[in-house]
């Protein structure tokens, strides 16, 4: 159906053009096509983002966002969100989260292309198996983490006791909890990395590598001098895609450790999720405030990508 | 070739205008058309929430829905919700103008439905809530005006584990005061079982099982750091600590906490009326004791369980009907259905009286429930969530060891006044 309707208003475009040749109705018929995406932009991005900055600019109660007539209150819940105490751990948690997530997901997944680009028996089986984070839902990956890392009846800690070390409080204790939750995250980020990586390195042809190896390069100088230089544009948008990706990660910390204990694990996603919905008494307005931050700091990264990606091309 | 054309372009242009009309209607405030209103006017469909997805059509409780409309004259639409979703939904629905007729809801959202305007008063839709127990009622009440009927409660005690208490010469009798508690916790210990589970989560859930405690101990929600709210905030990470509970009580929910007393190495488990079904699932012997107060006696445990409103509708001429279906749910025999469906407490003496003759092992709950307390009591009704959650903060940093009781709940009291000033 979805092929039906694409299909269908280009040939009509063409067969309309050949019959009447005028060009006022041409751009009419191309205005036309035009407004499904825009009004499918309209209503499905500008408008939620509009909303959101709208919530976030207003004082509103539980009365007010049922009633309506919430009044503006400039950048005051920005304000409260930044002198908030929680404000400082969840910026560092969210950073922390965030980065060593990507370089950790990012060097798994590049070691694992790597390997995997030599064919070996049963290469695609295994390639396969480690795909199966991503293709698990997320409440059971990360409610088998939770189980995993349970304080008195996890198999983390069983294991720990086989080898006489001390058990960890891995999600109850407030040094453990973010390590726990980015070891999941990690884990669930690889098979990404490793896919889009593992396609990259095939595009790259086997003659460049030869010569290089004709020229007497070893292994490690072929990695450093031809693959990762060749692999940038392709590393590029898997890091600015697993960024977007784990600032807003919410799902693996809610399940695992609802942000605590305390405030020991909570990001920004989860922050935000808390102010709007984790209460009996939801607060919208800081909630928005909260999901605007994040949205800035995906944006500037998004930024970055363009920049580096034209001075690339240049 | 040319008709062709001319169909191929009308069938996209029909395309085109259907997609379009999705768009905009998806995008615009749906003003009238309430899933109520669907068929026309009264004698129509009356769209009914509960947060009981674990019921089908096939259930009593679904079957009791549809009888008590038919009865009333109308037909009963019902969707259920997971719990923690439905506050959201109900929000949204009064702000989009499309509230269910009848709205069954967790008694501590009352206040926040009542504040945003989303609710009837009972004097609106002119309901009777004279048999009501006045305390299980209060959680429903704010300013004096009620916003809904209970239709059943339940509320926490502590499960025992005979086999586990008698080993290490346990008498559940004889505890009467956390020092007699604490006493049995260390016996039990001794003999190599856990002492007690329960949800320290850093969620509502928490301070819902916190509260026995800190109520028990003559602390008051409005000065969460009184020497008696740290007593209590002690009693829990003493128990930690000494090793008498797991340290997972940290992350468990009152499900997961369920899980561990279920696997037979736990001698106590704090719970609630909704594990009664389970209980007899475990495989071994349990009992009941209601939870004590650091004094001795009962501790005031909070009301759980969920109130039947009517959220308010642009066609008064409704509330007839769901007066009719609200009273046929809540009165007497219907009462005893719906709680033993749902393994509450009834909300009035009389079918209490009745539960109890019925299975006795509802007598400890009964009690417990006469005893409790609502989270929003006291007239706190929107301020409760704003002191909950510093609650929950302060007794998941004193569990994990980032600070005292004493400092944890001094930074809690000061984040609770600031944010109820």
């Amino acid at each position: 159906m979805a092929d039906d309707v694409m299909a269908r208003p280009a040939s009509t475009v063409r067969a309309g053009t050949r019959r009447r040749p005028g060009r006022r109705s041409e751009q009419w018929a191309a205005w036309g096509f035009l407004l499904p995406v825009v009004t499918y932009l309209a209503a499905f991005y500008a408008y939620p983002l509009y909303r959101n900055l709208d919530l976030s600019l207003r004082h509103y109660t539980v009365r007010s966002f049922v009633q309506g007539g919430a009044p503006f209150s400039g950048l005051d819940n920005y304000r409260a969100v930044v002198q908030n105490a929680t404000f400082g751990p969840a910026l560092l948690h969210t950073v922390l989260f965030t980065g060593v997530s990507l370089i950790f997901q990012f060097g798994i997944g590049m070691a694992l292309a790597v390997f995997f680009v030599n064919h070996f028996p049963l290469s695609g089986t295994l390639r396969a198996l480690f795909l199966v984070p991503w293709l698990l839902p997320l409440i059971v990956s990360a409610s088998t983490w939770s189980w995993m890392l349970n304080s008195d009846s996890g198999v983390v800690n069983w294991t720990l006791g086989l080898l006489g070390l001390d058990p960890v409080n891995w999600l109850t204790s407030p040094t453990w909890a973010l390590t726990s939750v980015i070891i999941a995250n990690i884990w669930i980020g690889i098979p990404f990395n490793l896919v889009v990586l593992h396609s990259g390195l095939q595009a790259i042809p086997t003659d460049i590598y030869e010569a290089a190896e004709l020229d007497g390069a070893s292994g490690w100088q072929r990695f450093r001098r031809v693959t990762f230089p060749l692999l940038r544009p392709v590393s590029a948008i898997t890091l600015l895609l697993g960024l977007v990706y784990t600032l807003k990660v919410f799902d693996i910390i809610w399940i695992m450790t609802k942000g605590g204990p305390a405030d020991s694990s909570t990001t920004f996603a989860t922050w935000s999720y808390r102010f709007s919905f984790g209460n009996l008494l939801p607060q919208f307005g800081p909630g928005a405030a909260v999901g605007n931050l994040l949205i800035l700091m995906a944006f500037a990264f998004g930024l970055l990508y363009i920049r580096i990606q034209r001075r690339q091309q240049s | 070739m040319t008709t062709s054309l001319t169909r191929h372009r009308a069938l996209g242009c029909a395309v085109l205008t259907v997609s379009l009309a999705c768009l905009t209607t998806a995008c615009s405030h749906a003003d009238s058309t309430s899933p109520a209103t669907g068929s026309s006017g009264s004698g129509g469909t009356y769209a009914v929430w509960d947060p009981y997805p674990q019921f089908d059509d096939s259930s009593d409780w679904v079957k009791l829905l549809t009888k008590c409309g038919t009865d009333a004259g109308v037909a009963v639409k019902r969707t259920g919700y997971d719990t923690t979703d439905l506050t959201n939904k109900a929000l949204l629905a009064a702000q989009q103008g499309t509230s269910p007729d009848l709205l069954i809801v967790d008694n501590p959202v009352i206040s926040t439905l009542a504040e945003a305007g989303v609710l009837t008063t009972t004097g609106d839709i002119k309901l009777d809530t004279s048999g009501i127990e006045p305390n299980l009622l209060a959680a429903g009440q704010l300013d004096g005006k009620t916003y809904g009927v209970p239709i059943g409660a339940n509320t926490l005690a502590l499960y025992y584990n005979k086999k586990v208490l008698s080993a290490a010469k346990v008498d559940p009798a004889t505890i009467k005061d956390w020092t007699s508690l604490t006493a049995a916790l260390a016996k039990v210990k001794a003999t190599g079982k856990k002492g007690i589970t329960f949800s320290a989560i850093g969620t509502e859930e928490g301070s819902f099982q916190f509260l026995p405690w800190f109520w028990g101990s003559g602390a008051d929600l409005t000065q969460l750091d009184s020497a008696q709210g740290v007593a209590a905030l002690t009693l829990w990470t003493d128990w930690l600590k000494q090793g008498y509970a797991p340290n997972s009580v940290i992350n468990n929910t009152q499900t997961t906490s369920w899980q561990e007393f279920a696997t037979g190495n736990v001698a106590f488990s704090e719970n609630g009326t909704w594990q009664l079904a389970n209980a007899g699932k475990t495989g071994f012997d349990w009992g009941i004791i209601p939870i004590p107060s650091q004094a001795g006696g009962v501790a005031p445990a909070p009301t759980g369980g969920e109130f039947v409103t009517a959220p308010v509708q642009k066609d008064t001429g409704r509330y007839a009907a769901t007066e009719k279906i609200i009273g046929c749910l809540t009165n007497a025999d219907n009462a005893l259905t719906t709680d033993t469906t749902l393994s509450y407490v009834a909300a009035t003496e009389a079918v209490q009286q009745k539960q109890v003759a019925a299975n006795p092992d509802l007598k400890v709950w009964v009690e417990a429930v006469k005893a409790a307390k609502g989270r929003t009591s006291d007239n706190l009704g929107t301020k409760y969530p704003r002191i909950s959650e510093p609650m929950w903060t302060a007794f998941q940093s004193a569990l994990s060891g980032g600070k005292s009781p004493k400092d944890a709940l001094t930074a809690a009291q000061s984040t609770a006044a600031a944010a109820i000033k």
